[in-house]
């Protein structure tokens, strides 16, 4: 039975590849309508079983940095594609088994979107948990961050061994108090607390510091080209370059180390671990188009955005792009745009007071460099940085044409970043794959 | 030179969904006049100030207007004698229903509201979610509608206008917002006044009359604000 559907599922995945298409979710939902109880059997004869990663922001990264230092004792199964529905982890099972229905795996990394994780509980009780962060993201599909929390605690309650929680964020501290499974706590010191803030304190709110204690906390962090770290972990210190950049990327290594140390690994291997982790798609990848550096960073919600916004700073970019499209996956509503504040980040535009004459402003922003927005609401995105007195170069919706633009603006050797929603991003890198493959 | 004073209500608890860019919009557009403005953020216990040009408030979570509803309510007199004042308001989303008589929960709770307006709103099971762009008479309005309580508006108000692409107050008389004077009530998100700059003149027009200055306001290059406008209009919902 789990060999048919196995052979169905990779047979979609075949269908697929032949007519040209990536797909993570069309197998796994062939799957599950045929064999609805083929996921549940398949986790069930995992050694070390499953894992789960949830939270706003840092699920596909923590995911990878989890997979990478398991990796060095287990055989990882993981759907790090990016497929966070329930449908993407049944993929992952069958791209991971062979035709003779064998899954070689001890334990399952899975990164599972608020929703999904509920319905994945239903199928699935997970061994372990993460649980990263709650912040305002796609309201206009989860209504309202209370709502998220809820979900979360439902998940919670489902784990039947152990689950790691952000000690600094109070609504996931709040819903990790009557659990049955074990309780640990991965945070940050309280002087880099200001880099991570909550929603509410996004808006005004004095930071609150946790007392709770952490088993796995980042302690120092100095952020440049790459992302240097100290990182406590158990009874360890160990200090760690990051490959992936932005202090959102620290946390989401503390978040990893805790989770890691449940299964036993010491401090050294879990440091050689995430050393190693790649940065995951479009977060802070970088591409190389005629001298010229590249560099994508995800954007899907304000606290990312904000986050990301802080790697100018040690980018030093000639010119940024900000690419916004309001596909589903995006998130429909624009008004998240509004929750960023961008003078800051990118450098105030000066001796152009005023809102006339922002577009194609003679002064660019002082960090940002020449400023292009783009994507289907590039006319909304310039409107946004128009009230924040930011001098936009060009609004040009198409993509390619946008980042054509903005690195032959540049001189060889300069880097361009860009600033991405999530369609707008998977468009990017057929644009980039394009322009470097001449 | 006068200068304006803007009260942004609750700003740490109805913040929601971007609905403080109004704040950034209205502010912006008085500065890029050469007209002074401050903005007074009213928080729980806060008092108002004395002299009030223009009151702005946002959306919020479900239970961020339970917290802040008591502290509302105390103000209730105090914004009603505004509103009858003249005094400009814009409300959005869980300001605009507190601004209503009441606000009757799904599982049947009455929470009292102010009584500014005239509409009385109640819980849903569903949530109204989507781009909508709603017809008025300062143009087309284009936000973004996400909500779960219905308002039914009573005779004391008319609609903002009409909801052309969104369900607007309550799914089914097709009517978006309310106003009552200088008061206006609407569910747009967006911010509304970043795609609405028209709208946006027509608030500070009605404020800087009421202080007997002149309505002439220095036309801006919204050219950016009209496309991205005529953008969203074009979007699925």
């Amino acid at each position: 039975m789990d060999l048919l559907a196995i052979w169905l599922g990779k047979l979609t995945l075949v269908a697929l590849r032949i007519l040209g298409r990536r797909g993570t979710a069309l197998p796994g939902l062939v799957v599950e309508k045929v064999f609805p109880r083929f996921l549940a059997r398949k986790l069930s004869a995992l050694a070390q079983g499953v894992v789960v990663i949830t939270g706003t922001n840092g699920k596909t990264t923590t995911t990878k940095m989890v997979s990478a230092i398991l990796a060095q004792q287990y055989r990882v199964l993981t759907n790090d594609t990016g497929g966070n529905f329930v449908r993407g982890t049944i993929t992952a099972v069958v791209q991971h088994s062979d035709w003779r229905g064998r899954t070689a795996a001890d334990v399952a990394v899975f990164e599972l979107d608020e929703a999904h994780a509920v319905r994945f509980c239903q199928v699935y009780q997970p061994e372990r948990l993460l649980l990263l962060n709650v912040l305002r993201d796609q309201l206009d599909r989860f209504g309202e961050i209370d709502m998220t929390a809820q979900l979360l605690a439902k998940v919670a309650a489902k784990t039947t061994q152990h689950v790691v929680v952000n000690r600094d964020d109070p609504r996931l501290t709040a819903l990790a108090t009557d659990l049955s499974a074990k309780v640990d706590y991965f945070g940050v010191a309280p002087q880099l607390r200001e880099f991570f803030p909550t929603d509410e304190e996004m808006y005004g709110g004095t930071i609150t510091l946790s007392e709770l204690p952490a088993v796995a906390e980042l302690l120092d962090l100095e952020l440049g080209v790459a992302t240097d770290l100290t990182l406590r972990i158990g009874a360890g210190t160990e200090e760690i370059t990051l490959r992936a950049e932005g202090a959102h990327n620290a946390q989401n290594a503390a978040a990893a180390a805790a989770l890691a140390l449940t299964f036993g690994l010491g401090p050294a291997v879990i440091a050689e671990g995430l050393r190693n982790v790649e940065p995951a798609f479009g977060r802070g990848q970088s591409f190389e188009i005629e001298g010229r550096r590249v560099v994508l960073q995800l954007v899907k919600n304000p606290a990312g955005f904000r986050q990301s916004l802080r790697t100018v700073d040690g980018l030093r970019p000639a010119a940024t792009v900000i690419a916004i499209n309001d596909d589903y996956a995006d998130g429909r509503d624009m008004s998240w745009l509004w929750d960023v504040e961008f003078t800051s980040a990118l450098g105030s535009t000066i001796n152009t007071p005023g809102p006339p004459r922002l577009v194609n402003a003679p002064a660019p922003p002082a960090k940002a460099g020449w400023l292009v927005t783009s994507g289907t609401r590039a006319a909304d995105m310039a409107v946004r940085l128009q009230y924040d007195e930011i001098a936009v170069g060009l609004v040009q919706p198409d993509l390619a044409v946008a980042v054509r633009e903005a690195t032959f603006h540049v001189k060889p050797s300069d880097t361009v970043v860009v600033f991405s929603t999530y369609t707008a991003m998977w468009e990017l890198h057929r644009v980039l794959e394009r322009i470097t493959a001449v | 030179m006068t200068t304006l004073t803007l009260v942004h209500l609750y700003p740490r608890e109805m913040n929601i969904y971007g609905d403080t860019g109004n704040v950034l919009v209205l502010r912006k557009r008085l500065q890029w006049r050469g007209i002074e403005a401050v903005v007074v953020p009213i928080n729980v216990g806060d008092e108002l100030p004395a002299d009030v040009d223009i009151v702005l408030g946002g959306g919020g979570q479900d239970a961020a207007q339970g917290d802040i509803g008591a502290d509302f309510v105390r103000r209730a007199g105090t914004l009603r004698a505004m509103a009858d004042d003249g005094v400009v308001m814009l409300t959005i989303c869980g300001t605009y229903q507190m601004l209503g008589h009441e606000f009757l929960t799904k599982d049947g709770h009455r929470i009292v509201g102010t009584g500014v307006l005239d509409l009385v709103t109640r819980g849903s099971d569903h949530r109204l979610i989507g781009n909508n762009h709603v017809d008025t008479e300062w143009g087309r309005m284009v936000g973004f509608e996400n909500h779960s309580g219905l308002t039914e508006l009573g005779t004391g108000v008319r609609p903002l206008g009409t909801a052309a692409a969104g369900r607007g107050n309550n799914g089914t008389d097709q009517t978006e917002g309310a106003v009552r004077d200088n008061v206006f009530g609407t569910y747009l998100h967006g911010p509304v006044l970043a795609k609405s700059p028209e709208f946006a003149d027509e608030l500070l027009r009605r404020a800087l009359a009421r202080r007997g200055m002149s309505g002439d306001l220095e036309p801006l290059d919204d050219r950016l604000a009209m496309a991205a406008a005529a953008v969203a209009v074009g979007r699925p919902r």
